[in-house]
């Protein structure tokens, strides 16, 4: 428990500044305040637009922004199921080995399946359908073990983050697992086709995001997961039932790395145990980049989208231009996270 | 070296809440001051500016005549001043010995002298007369013994003033003997005492003076002999205790209970507990800290595990295992730590308001301007002042909240409600508000029950009284039977 008040980021919850007079009628200093908040990383995504176009003239093409929104898209999915979990108070570090092993198990799957089902077709839907169910139930694990186990979220996702991984890199036998060809086919529209000129990945992404902040704003769920990021005590004494919330977050996580996958296997046919690697830190970084506290209580989808396009716009320039080495693109994606979580140390 | 203290004009802001309005008045060297007030009187937090935990907005404290700024506890302990709180600031899993020099630790070099700490500690023990080894650890002491602990530390600290807030709330009659022997050989040893406490005797007993404070005012300050405890209640309550609490209803007759209790026991903290509630009654609950009455209440709401006992609500035989199935069966609990378990102090008032009976507003969204409807009506319902709705509980004051707190827990519309400490921490216009409110409450048959500290809270409200000490059920007194001296006597065993 915090024995200072926390204060919140989220755009509807920045606490007043002191001695402000409020305006009457509904307008509030308050939502002001919090709406200022909340454009530091519209602000932050602009001026790199900005910089980007400036050194280089293929940046602000539709091309590239299809290309940069695409590749945010995996990323983006997952911090949405993260951005829940971060409110509820948790975090979740295993996302990326957990993508790697449903996208070798789907692809193990799938092969399986094609061999014995006459149609590619149903074997790619079941294949999707079986990345939705194994994150799920990852999820479901871990939230189990966090909950009925009382066990910290930080080392049971830890302790999968090793075991994901290494069961990936055990099935592939270190090297690769790659999609028979004539499925590859059937399931590459997944990834590549679009519809009104808009990748499919973008449109599941704007999907999965909205629907994740009408959940977390606009329902029951949602306000537990506020409320129990908020004051985990409060919320148990208010009959929230905690357990089952802080599960269903992990589950909700879980399902939406499924579905991250999904979009990513057609893209190169194969899992390796590279696969994935470091999603944890950009997922997460979203998170907070998005203006979302680590410590819970309330949190933006609206900023964590944002966030999620920001970290990939910022590694679209490192590869459009050589001023950094694309290989340090992680270096940066650290070095933003914690320059954004100071900043947000600081803010009053 | 002895140190003489005047306030000047103090006051203290807690945001919007005044609560020290002030205060000026001196403290002489060597006497034992008696600090009176109600909850919320500013005691406390007046207290604490002396001893460096708060600072005052304004105003300045002068330490033998020089104005001083302490920016912290350790600031006043240079100068002497120890402030030993309600509740202890001991390192629970360091020992004896380490606690009393923690922060001012004896080194050789750079290691730690234990042997020197210990033997040092050793000698301050017995000098406040606690005959345990100073290498245990505090955890495995009684309250008794760790409060002991902490004025061996003020004495280690050559405290030559000692503040003491509400010392014997948790102690036995034994124990509270053995403190006031200690508090008469510091005495004589030129410590300034300043003592704070709800039981007038004692203060009658112990104390040189009495200074009064009510509402964040001084009232009085008075020598002790010949003021007398019914003029100390006086100068504490002022005139508006007269008509504090609303005239009592006659007591329900003729109903089935409400909630009836047979043989629960939480364990390690009540045991074989029996009582019923009708609808329409006031039942209170009463006994020393640490009785066991709030964990019976936790253990009832399934917060705590249970290991026996049968519980009827409304008639029927239920199986309690959370906060969310008490509530389908119409009961709910007010925590008596608002803060900690009470209220979301950074959400909004509406999100607070609504959290226990949400369901009623998401189909399957939420409607957020039936939401604040419903804190308009409870704004006005529960008289709760706020500028603006949109504000963040955290924004209102101690009562504010508080009637925030018992809308919330009254949102779900329950047939029982456990009111636990209903009025600490809350000034006396919010306390009048929040009495009435459980008369009104009663009278819409609604079965109450209320745990409090505050016997006259509780002699002034409840149609019954149940008294419980060590975790047991003592007796339950009916209204006709309400006194202070009877309600402590079965608390304290000594009936």
């Amino acid at each position: 428990m915090q024995p200072e008040p926390t204060k919140p980021m989220g755009s509807s919850s920045a606490e007043p500044p002191a001695g402000t007079l409020h305006q009457s009628g509904s307008g509030n200093s308050g939502h002001w305040f919090g709406r200022v908040q909340a454009l530091g990383p519209v602000i932050g995504l602009v001026l790199l637009c900005i910089v980007g176009t400036l050194l280089n003239g293929d940046f602000a093409t539709v091309d590239n922004a299809m290309n940069v929104l695409t590749r945010t898209a995996f990323i983006g999915i997952i911090a949405v199921g993260m951005c829940f979990v971060i409110v509820s108070g948790g975090i979740d570090l295993s996302v990326g080995s957990m993508a790697a092993l449903i996208a070798g198990s789907e692809i193990m799957f799938m092969n399986a399946m094609g061999s014995r089902l006459s149609s590619p077709t149903l074997t790619v839907v079941l294949g999707m359908l079986m990345a939705v169910v194994l994150g799920a139930l990852f999820g479901l694990a871990h939230g189990l073990l966090i909950t009925k186990g009382r066990i910290e979220p930080f080392i049971v996702t830890l302790g999968t983050l090793g075991i994901f991984r290494a069961y990936l890199t055990y099935f592939s036998n270190g090297g690769a697992l790659t999609l028979d060809n004539d499925l590859s086919d059937v399931y590459s529209p997944v990834y590549y086709a679009g519809m009104l000129g808009i990748p499919v990945p973008v449109w599941i992404f704007l999907l999965v995001a909205l629907l994740g902040g009408v959940i977390l704003n606009r329902t029951a769920f949602g306000r537990y997961v506020q409320a129990i990021g908020s004051n985990e005590q409060v919320a148990r004494y208010a009959a929230v039932d905690v357990d089952r919330i802080k599960i269903l977050t992990y589950v909700l996580l879980g399902v939406c790395v499924g579905i991250a996958t999904l979009l990513y296997v057609p893209r190169l046919g194969s899992a390796t145990p590279t696969t994935g690697l470091l999603w944890e830190l950009e997922a997460i970084a979203s998170v907070i980049v998005g203006g979302t506290a680590l410590k819970g209580g309330a949190g933006s989808i609206t900023g964590t989208v944002i966030g999620a396009v920001l970290l990939s716009v910022i590694s679209n320039i490192l590869n459009l231009t050589s001023i950094i080495s694309v290989y340090l693109n992680a270096a940066v994606q650290g070095f933003v996270i914690i320059v954004v979580a100071f900043s947000q140390r600081s803010r009053r | 070296m002895s140190v003489a203290i005047e306030f000047r004009d103090v006051v203290k802001d807690f945001g919007p809440v005044r609560v020290l309005h002030g205060i000026s008045f001196a403290l002489k060297p060597g006497f034992s001051y008696g600090l009176l007030g109600e909850n919320g009187a500013g005691k406390s937090t007046l207290m604490k500016i002396l001893s460096g935990f708060e600072t005052a907005t304004s105003g300045e404290v002068r330490v033998n005549g020089k104005p001083v700024h302490f920016d912290n506890s350790r600031a006043a302990e240079d100068q002497g001043i120890v402030l030993i709180h309600q509740e202890f600031s001991l390192a629970e899993h360091l020992t004896i010995a380490q606690n009393l020099f923690l922060g001012h630790e004896k080194k050789r070099a750079w290691l730690l002298d234990d042997a020197a700490m210990q033997k040092e500690a050793s000698t301050v023990l017995a000098q406040v007369g606690l005959n345990v080894d100073v290498n245990t650890r505090v955890r495995h002491l009684i309250v008794a013994e760790k409060q002991l602990v902490e004025i061996a530390r003020a004495l280690l600290r050559r405290a030559r003033m000692l503040i003491m807030d509400e010392p014997t709330a948790t102690l036995t009659p034994g124990e509270t003997e053995r403190l006031f022997a200690l508090m008469t050989q510091l005495k004589a040893e030129g410590v300034t005492l300043v003592y704070i406490s709800h039981k007038l005797d004692e203060v009658e007993r112990m104390t040189d003076r009495v200074v009064v404070l009510r509402d964040g005012r001084l009232v009085a300050q008075e020598a002790t002999p010949g003021l007398g405890r019914q003029q100390m209640a006086k100068l504490m309550v002022g005139r508006e205790l007269i008509n504090l609490y609303p005239p009592k209803d006659p007591p329900p007759e003729g109903v089935a209970p409400a909630l009836k209790v047979r043989g629960l026991t939480v364990p390690g903290w009540a045991y074989d507990v029996d009582f019923e509630v009708l609808p329409g009654e006031v039942l209170g609950f009463a006994g020393l800290v640490g009785a066991g009455r709030t964990e019976l209440f936790e253990g009832l709401l399934g917060l705590r595990p249970c290991s026996a006992g049968s519980i009827k609500l409304l008639g029927k035989t239920v199986d309690i295992r959370n906060p969310r199935s008490a509530v389908r069966h119409g009961l709910t609990y007010l925590s008596e730590d608002r803060k900690g378990k009470g209220l979301h102090v950074n959400f909004g008032l509406y999100q607070n308001l609504t959290l226990m009976a949400l369901e009623r507003y998401a189909k399957p969204w939420l409607d957020a301007a039936k939401e604040l409807r419903a804190l308009q009506s409870a704004v006005t319902e529960f008289g709760i002042r706020t500028g603006d709705l949109h504000n963040r509980a955290s924004s209102l004051s101690g009562g504010n909240q508080q009637k925030l707190a018992l809308a919330k827990v009254l949102h779900p519309r329950p047939r029982v409600v456990v009111l636990d400490e209903p009025t600490r921490g809350v000034d006396v216009g919010a306390k009048s508000d929040i009495y009435l409110l459980i008369q009104r409450l009663a009278r819409e048959g609604l079965a109450v029950i209320i745990i409090s500290s505050e016997l006259v809270e509780l002699i002034g409200l409840c149609h019954r009284v149940a008294v419980m000490r060590a975790g047991c059920l003592q007796t339950v007194l009916h209204a006709e039977k309400l006194t202070e001296q009877e309600l402590i006597a079965h608390a304290t065993g000594t009936h």
